[in-house]
């Protein structure tokens, strides 16, 4: 048993440091959640894109760097720890990329990820419908056949980044009265501009467009953008549930990185009003490292030939109470200040403290609930009974 | 990096935990509880044959340590089934002697801590001593200063009853100075390293007892384990236990290396493995209804360990006050 680096990984990681100390902005972008954020996020994915930093675990025929996912990790280490804008990319790269690698075409993959990982195309997500959330299963939004490809109807919602975006992907429902839920469902990719597509953002807690309601009336897909067989589709995307879940979507570097600077705040105040914060902070410290921890052993246990299934449940649950535990921590710490929006001229560390607590509020929600997660724990990490839920 | 227990170790925690399953560990904490030492000193003897007391003895005192991952895992299994008896304060005792490399105290007391002869307390910054009444020696440590004594005041019932509390009196000096000092900081790593690894077994066992439980109980005509407060509550209990493992296996690490941060992780892993298990508890409390608070329940004497293992050896706000020093 050890935690100990390769001098390959080494290098790797001061490889990384020396590249974001020299291009990481000194100052934080705007939301990426506003027109003008999300312009100046995307203009960052391609600077990373031109040195191979935008996506460095994909091989390097599409752009990235081949890296194993301790590499990944400590990339991710390295970059929040240097304080580098977050990724508006990061549906594309994180859910839909794993699953072309698993199930696209090498036409589609040629065509699709390299735009991706400049940043020239950024995708938002398309899951969830006005009455189907936990249940996604239930989806009612079409695909119907046509020639060459297919007609898209109905109403996608909370599709993150699709105010902004440029293209989007979902699950459609191309074969009606199925006997089950699951059955008869398409993956689909199409453009956010197509012709039958309507873009109507939706505000946030914060008010700011970090998702939109689509509504779909006969947007044509060609057949090249199904992924995986048609009728498919809810295997096809519970492969990228599982990635979104697992290792990939919050990095334990997040963590570890809001953490030391959640330390270095609390240092910093001149006199804490209240000393039980100081016990917040550690536990914040202490959190952080667990995570990071739980996250080498699972990169460990894939080395070994192991694999993650139901186990990402606990990770989902865990670091999303984690983030907000710690930002509530910091708002605490600022007392008044942490009372002020992000965009407020006298925000404390450019607003960073409010856009985190704002974006750590959505964690137990998306990626699947917590109360979902919590019922994947039960009934396969501990085999309790399926019940009512 | 391979962040995972080795084949070896993953052995030696079986062998340790099918040991302890056989020798009915519940009549030994009741006798032990009530102040009746046979059966407990026996258990402590085939713990010393299974060469857990060895991994705090360096090979020159007849031991094959320090092995402080070993020591981890071999805790974790001892928590597991609530073995009762100064494990900690013997272990953390012999790591105390080795440290200061005083070759008589040393060569006195550590072979027969590692042959399972010697049962030894140590009390260092707290006013009691833990089963003073069962040791043969407890090593008192004030400030730069350690003394040897085998008196000690009145045995007063603790919360858990099978952990006996009483205040050492009196005793001879084995040694003063700085060194005493390094000696025991270092002790008391061990102690909480040790500490902690009983908290993730002990809450282990609990969670999987209240599983079980759950999913044998049936009310309104169902298994409870079929209800969604139960099972999140359950859930919540792994999810605990789960992030506390890894703290503890790399505190074990950081202290086999001797590095710098050990004191950081070591007092990290406490705080989450401390409350990981006494949250198990509450939970194998809650969930096991009134049957679970019951004295002649067995589950009892796990339960009631839960809270001194989370403050012994330092209180979670003490160890969060260790995590956050520079």
């Amino acid at each position: 048993m050890n935690l100990d680096f390769t001098a390959a990984e080494e290098t790797f990681r001061t490889a990384a440091r020396d590249w974001l100390a020299r291009h990481v902005p000194a100052t934080p972008l705007p939301s990426l959640e506003t027109a003008e954020g999300f312009a100046a996020h995307r203009e960052w994915e391609r600077r990373l894109f031109a040195d191979r930093w935008s996506v460095v675990s994909w091989p390097e025929e599409y752009g990235g760097r081949g890296a194993s996912i301790l590499q990944w990790l400590i990339f991710e280490e390295e970059y929040y720890a240097a304080g580098a804008p977050g990724r508006v990319s990061q549906n594309g790269i994180n859910l839909l990329a794993p699953t072309l690698f698993e199930h696209g075409t090498d036409e589609q993959r040629a065509r699709i990820l390299g735009p991706m990982a400049s940043g020239e195309v950024i995708w938002a997500q398309a899951w969830s419908e006005p009455e189907a959330g936990s249940d996604l299963a239930s989806l009612r939004s079409t695909a119907v056949r046509t020639d060459g490809g297919w007609l898209l109807g109905g109403q996608k919602t909370w599709s993150s980044r699709a105010a902004f975006a440029d293209r989007a992907f979902g699950l459609f429902r191309s074969e009606p009265d199925t006997p089950k839920p699951h059955q008869g469902l398409t993956y689909l990719m199409f453009p956010l501009d197509a012709p039958g597509v309507t873009v109507r953002p939706l505000g946030r807690l914060d008010g700011k467009p970090a998702f939109a309601e689509l509504f779909l009336d006969e947007v044509f897909v060609p057949d090249a953008d199904v992924i995986g067989e048609p009728g498919q589709g809810w295997r096809v995307a519970m492969s990228t549930a599982g990635n979104e879940r697992g290792l990939t979507l919050r990095s334990p570097g997040r963590f570890t990185a809001a953490a030391e600077r959640l330390a270095a705040l609390w240092r910093a105040a001149p006199e804490p009003a209240d000393p039980a914060l100081g016990d917040r902070v550690a536990d914040a410290l202490i959190g952080a490292r667990a995570y990071q921890l739980f996250t080498y052993a699972g990169a460990s246990r894939l080395a070994a030939g192991g694999s993650t299934g139901a186990e990402s449940s606990l990770n989902k649950v865990f670091w999303s109470e984690l983030d907000i535990a710690l930002h509530e921590t910091a708002l605490d710490l600022l007392g008044p200040y942490g009372t002020l929006a992000d965009d407020a001229e006298e925000a404390p560390a450019h607003g960073s403290w409010a856009e985190g607590y704002t974006f750590s509020l959505a964690g137990p929600i998306y990626a699947g609930t917590n109360e979902i997660q919590r019922d994947i724990i039960a009934e396969r990490l501990l085999g309790l009974p399926k019940g009512r839920r | 990096m391979r962040f995972l227990l080795s084949d070896e170790q993953r052995e030696f925690a079986r062998t340790l935990d099918g040991m302890l399953g056989a020798c009915g560990t519940p009549a030994v904490v009741r006798a032990w509880a009530s102040g009746e030492h046979k059966p407990g000193r026996d258990l402590w003897a085939r713990i010393a044959e299974a060469g857990v007391f060895g991994l705090a003895v360096p090979e020159r005192y007849d031991g094959m340590g320090p092995l402080p991952v070993e020591l981890a895992v071999a805790f974790t299994e001892l928590g597991r089934h609530a073995v009762p008896g100064p494990l900690v304060e013997t272990v953390a005792a012999a790591a105390f002697l080795d440290r200061l490399g005083d070759g008589a105290a040393a060569g006195e007391w550590l072979p027969k801590i590692a042959s399972g002869d010697a049962v030894v307390g140590l009390c260092a910054g707290a006013p009691f001593a833990l089963d003073a009444d069962a040791a043969d020696a407890v090593l008192v440590v004030r400030g730069d200063t350690v003394c040897r004594t085998d008196a000690h005041g009145p045995v007063q019932p603790s919360l858990d009853p099978a952990r006996r509390l009483s205040r050492p009196l009196g005793g001879t000096v084995l040694a003063r100075g700085p060194a005493v000092a390094a000696a025991a900081a270092h002790a008391v790593d061990i102690a909480r390293l040790t500490t902690a690894a009983q908290a993730l077994g002990l809450g282990r066992a609990l969670l999987t007892a209240t599983v079980e439980h759950v999913k044998r109980r049936t009310q309104f005509g169902v298994a409870i384990g079929s209800f969604q407060a139960v099972k999140h509550r359950l859930a919540d209990t792994l999810i605990g236990l789960e992030f506390a493992q890894p703290l503890v296996h790399a505190a074990a690490l950081a202290v086999a290396a001797n590095a710098p941060s050990a004191g950081r992780e070591v007092a990290a892993a406490k705080v989450a493995a401390g409350e990981a298990g006494h949250a198990a508890a509450r939970t194998a409390l809650q969930l096991h209804g009134a049957l679970g608070y019951t004295e002649e329940l067995d589950l009892s004497l796990w339960i009631r360990k839960a809270r001194p293992l989370r403050d012994a050896w330092g209180t979670p706000a003490d160890c969060r006050a260790r995590v956050l020093a520079v």
